[in-house]
């Protein structure tokens, strides 16, 4: 369980990124954390894992105080997966990317090897096992990141924009991966603009402006208040864009799945019909 | 008249076992507004790095087969020289921008072309506004965050309006109503200014709707090549595993179903969806 309570963060150039955040997320809890660039998302979840410590506030991690533990003990239990994978890869090949942390972390040769395959086998990385990372394309070393993360099993898993640069198939991929993380009971906390995306998984959304949090919900509710979204610099779900113009034809607007749309438009033939 | 012109194109970069695209002859025209998109890792960066010469003259690597952009035979011809005709933005902004301001980092492509101070400075300012960064523009591009440093990076090549602009996943970092925006501007120059924009992008729902021609590409060949509405409501894109757009599989799934009497015209945006469906409920 994260605990973060009543939060200020102001960085060395005293830009003040977050201005009183206080919210918890329990074990197994999928949370999509989203809002206009410069929101304070990145600066938050940063706090996850201790890699920012509050200036004012605290964040504890299953009741720790991440002021009292270093970072090296938190990334056991919290994985983080940077927006940018350039900033996380360094190895000659994958497979010595996604060895190295399990290395430090004092796995034996031979667990390392079982989870580093597995790892691979999950992201549809195994064929690039001997290659740099640095042939790889923008969409594969962001897979190689997650990859690398995921091979410790952490408990809690943050993914900084994990969406970008992937094609449909890899997101559809990407989802299943998440829904499977979640059925194991796994903490899962995106940083995303791709409003697609979560309209697909319709997890809990915290939507954050200028620092602090202004709308917390289910998916559905908070990407169909235009109200909301408009001050987060957010545009809602296409198939909810359609929705917020048939208001009028005795439609609902809080409608972002594409199966619900059919039906919701049959009711209303069915309806009319009548 | 094609403007981006390419015959068997096929590419293997230095070291590599196979070609990263093979045999890929397209026709681009002056003044199109093309998306090539298409599954990660099947080639749209390398294809994208032709069109400017940085393959071959910065890559080496082995180049076979035909390519000419704005006439010119882009094997034959320096990157400087492309670069006055063909601007590239970078799927990686970082990989870009290197000045000390962000207005250093705009000019400078003027700089190298010998703009007149003047005009420079009436350029820069006018890439600065359209990207909505003029109050960045004393700041150091290394500084800011991965969205803004995007909006330089495509400001940086605005200023230099050449004929043709090749934008790879350009908005990948910006919130959903910043990256509106910039491909609200990049349409809007493309039709009053004439510009050829070629968009590399997965996000098809955000913009399907500014092409008038789609490139879908798959480990390194094309496999469609057309009109949008054509190729996203057809059976091979769907497979490929192309993002089709929301709408356009609404209308895909009501046709299917029968029971909606909806119009022939494909829809590729919610606005084109919510119009047609209005239509139907009314009657």
């Amino acid at each position: 369980m994260i605990e973060v309570k009543d939060v200020y963060f102001t960085y060395p150039n005293s830009i003040e990124a977050l201005k009183g955040v206080s919210l918890t997320i329990k074990n197994g809890e999928f949370v999509a954390i989203m809002g206009e660039n410069g929101a304070g998302k990145t600066t938050l979840v940063k706090h996850f894992n201790g890699l920012l410590k509050p200036t004012r506030g605290s964040v504890l991690v299953d009741g720790v105080d991440t002021t009292k533990v270093s970072v090296a003990t938190l990334a056991r239990k919290v994985g983080f997966v940077f927006q940018n994978p350039d900033h996380q890869l360094f190895s000659e090949t994958v497979e010595e990317e996604l060895a190295f942390a399990l290395k430090n972390f004092g796995f034996k040769e031979k667990t390392i090897k079982r989870r580093v395959t597995w790892a691979l086998n999950l992201l549809g990385l195994a064929q690039y096992r001997k290659t740099s990372p640095f042939m790889l394309s923008g969409g594969e070393r962001k897979r190689v990141a997650l990859a690398s993360v995921l091979a410790w099993n952490p408990k809690i898993l943050i993914l900084d924009e994990p969406t970008i640069g992937q094609d449909y198939q890899q997101k559809e991929k990407l989802l299943q991966f998440i829904l499977q993380m979640k059925a194991q009971r796994k903490t899962i906390i995106i940083v995303t603009h791709d409003v697609e995306f979560v309209a697909e998984c319709n997890p809990r959304v915290l939507l954050m402006r200028q620092g602090r949090i202004t709308a917390d919900g289910k998916a559905q509710k908070v990407l169909t208040s235009p109200e909301i979204l408009t001050h987060a610099s957010i545009v809602p779900p296409q198939i909810t864009q359609i929705f917020l113009q048939l208001s009028d034809f005795g439609l609902p607007k809080e409608v972002i799945d594409i199966y619900e749309a059919r039906q919701k438009l049959l009711d209303v033939l069915e309806r009319k019909a009548k | 008249m094609s403007v981006i012109e390419t015959k068997s194109l096929t590419y293997t970069y230095p070291g590599a076992t196979k070609p990263s695209i093979k045999d890929v002859s397209i026709k681009i025209k002056k003044g199109e507004f093309v998306l090539i998109t298409g599954p990660s890792g099947c080639g749209k960066t390398t294809l994208c790095r032709c069109f400017n010469g940085l393959i071959p003259h910065f890559y080496q690597g082995e180049l076979k087969g035909e390519i000419t952009a704005v006439g010119l035979k882009v094997v034959e011809q320096p990157i400087h020289e492309l670069a006055k005709h063909v601007g590239l933005v970078f799927q990686n902004p970082e990989n870009q921008l290197f000045a000390l301001s962000v207005e250093k980092d705009v000019a400078f492509g003027l700089e190298n072309l010998g703009v007149p101070r003047e005009e420079m400075q009436k350029r820069v300012k006018w890439a600065l506004n359209l990207t909505g960064i003029h109050d960045l523009r004393e700041r150091a591009p290394h500084e800011l965050s991965g969205g803004q440093q995007q909006r330089v990076a495509i400001a940086s090549i605005l200023a230099m309006q050449p004929e043709v602009i090749a934008l790879d996943e350009p908005t990948s970092f910006l919130d959903p109503l910043g990256a509106k925006k910039i491909f609200e501007v990049i349409y809007d120059l493309n039709r009053k200014l004439g510009i050829t924009v070629i968009l590399v992008e997965h996000r098809l729902d955000l913009t399907a709707r500014y092409a008038d021609h789609i490139i879908i590409m798959d480990e390194g060949k094309i496999v469609l090549d057309g009109e949008p509405r054509k190729i996203l409501s057809s059976e091979e894109a769907r497979l490929i595993g192309v993002g089709i757009p929301k709408p356009t599989r609404l209308y895909q799934i009501l046709q299917k179903d029968g029971k909606i009497k909806l119009g022939n015209t494909i829809p590729l945006c919610s606005d084109e969806m919510a119009a047609m469906l209005m239509e139907a409920l009314k009657s």
